[in-house]
C-alpha cells in the first residue's frame, strides 16, 4: 500500500510542472486525461510488480522451508542398504582361575545337576555370546542368543519370539528363553555382578533355568509395578533334555512388584513357584567310599523363590556412587527316584549380596551364600550315599573396573565350602566385553 | 447373583468412563519435554517425567516404576537420537503398551524436528559415546524448543483430537511468548558472542551455536568418558596458549573436574541448569533460559 502511494507521488511530482506550463484549458483537459491515463498504467504496472514480488517471496520461503526440512530429515535418518538388519551384539568373556582344589565339583548333600561349579583352572575362554534381535513385524519381536562354548560347541541359549501388540499389556513369549522366575534367573551371564551364580541357583536350578515353552505375562495398570506371569515348558532343567510327552513337563508362576522410594531409591520384590517333572538329571556326588559318582534323578521337583533387590544412587544419578542390595531365598522339594531307588528331599538356600560403586568406573561387592541340608531320604541308596547335616556355604568378594558400559575387568576372591571335604580358595580374573548393538539392560 | 453382575457391570462402566474422561497421559523422557508438554497441554494432560535434571540421561536404570508409568502412557515424548538407547527399549518391551512403540504416532522424538549438529562421519565406540544421529542435547537452544513445540502441539492434537483446538490455541500463545523471550535473551546475551569456553561434556553445541560461544576444549577426553588427570593437564596447557573465559558443566555433572581447572586456570566454573529443575531458579522453560543466560553473563564479567 505504501509502495502504491509513493509511486503516485513520484509520478505527480514529475508531471505537475509540465501541467503548470500549459495554460490553454483544452491543453489542460488533454493533459489531465493523459495524466489519468498514465496514473492508471503506472498503478497497474506497480500492482503487477507487487504481485510478482509476493510470489517470489512465497517461493523463496517455501524453498527455505524445504531446505530446512531436508536438512532435518537428512540429520535424523541415516540410511543404508542394511538398515533392516537386526541388532547384533557379541559378548566376549575370558577367565583366569586359580583354585586350591581340583575340578571334581559337587555340592555335598545336594543333587544339583547341570553345568555348575567354578569351571576349570588356569586360562579359559568363557562363553562367547552372539545375540541377534529385531522386530519381526508390527506384531512380533524375536531374537536368538547363541552361546559359543570354549570346547567349540554351540548352544542355543535363547531363541524366542515375543508379541508386541497384544491388548491390555499382555505379552506372550514362545521358544527357548530364560524363565522369569526369581531375580537373577532371567539375567544373562555378562550382566552378573560376580563371576558365578549363587550356590542356591546352582543347587536348585542347575545354575539357570531356561526352557522351551511359552510364557504369558501381564502388567497391571497401576502406579505400583505389578507383573504377573505363568510359563509352561518341556522341563529342560539342569541340562536334562526335557520330557518327550504331550503337553508341558514344567510350569511356573511368578509375581513381581516394584517401585521407587523418593528420587534416590528403587526396589523390586518377587515370589515365584516352579514345578518340573525331571528325567535323568545327572549330578556329581561323592559316595561313602569317597569315590566320585554320578547320580541320576527322575521325579518331581518343586521350587519356591522369594527375591528382593534395592538400588540406591544420589538423586538417581549412578555416575559416581550407587549401591545395590539383593537377596533371594530358594526352597526345593523333590520326590522320585535316585538311581532306581526312592528319593525325597526338602532343602533350601539363600544368598545376599551388595555392590557398591565408589568411583566412576569402579565397583566392589560382597556376597554370602548358604545352603541348608534340610531333610533328605536316600531310601535304599543309604548304603552308598551318606546322609549329612553339612550346610555348604561360600563367601565372595569382587572388585571390577568398567571403563565404559561395554567393557569390564573383574577380580573375584571366593572361599567356597560347597564340598564338606575340601574348602576351595578361589581367585578369578575375568573380562567381559560387548560389541555391536547397544544393549539395554534390565533392572 | 444378578445383583452381583449388575454391580460389576456398573463399576466396569464407571471405570471405563473415568478413563475416557481422564487427561492424556504423557511420559516424558526428559524434564524439558515434560515442561513443554505441560505448557502446551495445560490441564488436559498429566505429565510424568522419567528423569530429573540431576541424572545423566545417557545412563538411567530401567526401573519398575518407569515400566508401570509407560504402560499407561498415551504419548511418549523423548529426545531420540539414541539418547535413551540404554534404557528406553527395555522399558518399551516390558510395558506392553503398543501405542507408544517406536514408529507409532504416539512415540514422539524431538530430534526429528530440529537441525542436528555434530553428526558423526565415523561410527566407532573408540570415539566414546557417539550418537549416530547427531548430538542429542538439543534443548540448550530455545529456537529448537520452539520448533519442537510446533510439532508436539500437532502431535497432541492428533493424540487427543477432541481437544485439538485447545492445544493449537495454547501453542499460539506459548509460541508468541517464547519468540518474544528468545529476542529478549538474544539481546541480553549479546556480550557473549565469540566468548571462548571450555565444556565438561559435549552437551552444549546448540547453546554455542545460538549464542555464538566458542568451545575451545572439553574436559572429557572423549564424549561420555570421565575426565582423566592427564587430559585435564593437557587442557590446562592448551588454555595457556588459547585462553577461555569460563568452564561450563551441566547440573548433573560432577563438579570436581571443572573446579580443578577453574582453580588452576583462574577462570570461573559455571554450573548450568541444562534442563528444567537443574537449578533452584529453573522451574520452567522460561526461567531455565533466564537462569542460563544470567549465569553465563555473570561469569563473563
Amino acid at each position: 500500500m505504501t509502495n502504491k502511494l509513493m509511486a503516485r507521488a513520484i509520478a505527480l511530482a514529475f508531471l505537475l510542472p509540465a501541467a503548470a506550463q500549459a495554460n490553454d484549458s483544452d491543453e489542460m483537459e488533454k493533459l489531465r486525461g493523459e495524466l489519468q491515463e498514465m496514473k492508471k498504467t503506472y498503478e497497474s504496472r506497480i500492482q503487477s510488480l507487487e504481485s510478482r514480488l509476493n510470489q517470489t517471496e512465497t517461493i523463496a520461503n517455501g524453498a527455505d522451508k524445504k531446505a530446512d526440512d531436508a536438512a532435518v530429515q537428512a540429520s535424523a535418518k541415516p540410511t543404508s542398504s542394511n538398515a533392516f538388519n537386526p541388532d547384533i551384539s557379541l559378548i566376549l568373556t575370558g577367565t583366569l582361575a586359580n583354585r586350591s582344589q581340583d575340578s571334581h565339583y559337587h555340592i555335598t548333600g545336594f543333587q544339583a545337576g547341570g553345568g555348575i561349579g567354578p569351571g576349570s583352572r588356569g586360562f579359559s575362554l568363557g562363553e562367547s555370546e552372539l545375540g541377534v534381535y529385531a522386530n519381526v513385524d508390527d506384531k512380533f519381536y524375536g531374537g536368538l542368543n547363541l552361546a559359543l562354548a570354549p570346547d567349540n560347541t554351540i548352544g542355543v541359549e535363547e531363541a524366542f519370539i515375543q508379541t508386541t501388540s497384544l491388548p491390555g499389556a499382555l505379552t506372550v513369549k514362545a521358544g527357548r528363553f530364560f524363565s522369569s522366575i526369581g531375580y537373577l534367573n532371567e539375567q544373562h551371564a555378562h550382566t552378573w555382578d560376580f563371576v558365578d551364580n549363587p550356590l542356591a541357583y546352582q543347587a536348585f536350578l542347575g545354575n539357570q533355568f531356561g526352557d522351551d515353552g511359552v510364557q504369558l505375562k501381564w502388567l497391571a495398570p497401576t502406579d505400583l509395578f505389578v507383573e504377573l506371569g505363568a510359563e509352561l515348558g518341556r522341563g529342560r532343567i539342569a541340562d536334562t533334555a526335557g520330557r518327550d510327552k504331550n503337553g508341558g513337563s514344567a510350569g511356573s508362576v511368578f509375581a513381581h512388584v516394584g517401585g521407587d522410594v523418593g528420587a534416590s531409591s528403587s526396589w523390586r520384590a518377587g515370589l515365584s513357584y516352579l514345578t518340573a517333572s525331571t528325567e535323568n538329571r545327572q549330578s556329581n556326588d561323592l559316595d561313602a567310599a569317597d569315590a566320585n559318582v554320578i547320580n541320576s534323578f527322575t521325579g518331581n521337583s518343586k521350587v519356591w523363590i522369594a527375591d528382593a533387590v534395592w538400588k540406591w544412587a544420589p538423586n538417581g544419578n549412578a555416575s559416581n556412587t550407587s549401591v545395590k542390595l539383593q537377596g533371594e531365598y530358594l526352597h526345593r522339594n523333590e520326590d522320585g527316584s535316585l538311581n532306581t531307588d526312592n528319593y525325597s528331599a526338602s532343602q533350601d538356600g539363600w544368598y545376599v549380596q551388595g555392590v557398591y560403586k565408589f568411583l566412576p568406573y569402579w565397583r566392589t561387592g560382597l556376597r554370602y551364600d548358604q545352603l541348608n541340608s534340610g531333610s533328605v531320604n536316600y531310601g535304599a541308596n543309604t548304603a552308598n550315599l551318606v546322609n549329612t547335616d553339612y550346610d555348604p556355604s561360600r563367601i565372595s568378594w569382587m572388585l571390577d573396573y568398567n571403563p565404559s558400559e561395554f567393557s569390564r575387568v573383574r577380580l573375584q576372591l571366593s572361599q567356597d565350602k560347597s564340598r564338606q571335604e575340601a574348602t576351595d580358595n578361589q581367585v578369578f580374573i575375568q573380562y567381559q566385553m560387548s560389541l555391536g548393538a547397544h544393549g539395554a539392560h534390565k533392572y | 447373583m444378578k445383583r452381583f453382575i449388575q454391580v460389576i457391570a456398573l463399576s466396569i462402566f464407571f471405570m471405563a468412563s473415568q478413563t475416557a474422561n481422564a487427561a492424556l497421559n504423557i511420559f516424558a523422557c526428559e524434564p524439558e519435554w515434560g515442561a513443554l508438554a505441560q505448557e502446551l497441554g495445560g490441564d488436559k494432560v498429566t505429565v510424568f517425567s522419567a528423569t530429573n535434571a540431576l541424572q545423566d540421561v545417557h545412563h538411567i536404570e530401567a526401573k519398575p516404576s518407569l515400566v508401570a508409568q509407560l504402560r499407561k502412557a498415551d504419548l511418549l515424548v523423548c529426545t531420540g537420537s539414541e539418547l535413551e538407547i540404554g534404557w528406553l527399549p527395555v522399558l518399551l518391551r516390558q510395558a506392553g503398551n503398543e501405542k507408544v512403540l517406536a514408529g507409532k504416532p504416539a512415540n514422539f522424538e524431538a530430534a526429528h524436528y530440529v537441525h542436528m549438529l555434530e553428526v558423526p562421519t565415523r561410527l566407532d565406540r573408540a570415539d566414546g559415546d557417539v550418537h549416530p544421529g547427531g548430538n542429542p542435547h538439543i534443548q540448550t537452544d530455545p529456537r529448537n524448543i520452539g520448533k519442537v513445540a510446533e510439532a508436539l502441539a500437532q502431535r497432541l492434537a492428533e493424540a487427543d483430537a477432541a481437544n485439538a483446538t485447545f492445544y493449537q490455541g495454547r501453542y499460539k500463545d506459548f509460541d508468541q511468548r517464547w519468540q518474544n523471550a528468545i529476542k529478549r535473551w538474544q539481546a541480553e546475551a549479546a556480550p557473549l558472542k565469540g566468548v571462548a569456553i571450555v565444556v565438561q561434556h559435549k552437551g552444549f553445541p546448540y547453546l554455542e551455536d545460538w549464542l555464538g560461544l566458542k568451545e575451545v576444549a572439553t574436559l572429557e577426553p572423549k564424549p561420555g568418558v570421565e575426565p582423566t588427570s592427564a587430559h585435564l593437564v593437557e587442557v590446562l596447557a592448551q588454555l595457556q596458549r588459547q585462553p577461555a573465559k569460563m568452564v561450563i558443566r551441566a547440573a548433573y555433572n560432577s563438579d570436581r573436574p571443572s573446579q580443578w581447572l577453574s582453580e588452576r586456570a583462574k577462570i570461573p566454573s559455571v554450573e548450568l541448569p541444562f534442563t528444567v529443575g537443574g537449578s533452584e531458579r529453573a522451574k520452567d522453560l522460561f526461567s531455565l533460559f533466564d537462569d542460563t543466560i544470567q549465569r553465563l553473563l555473570e561469569a563473563n564479567k
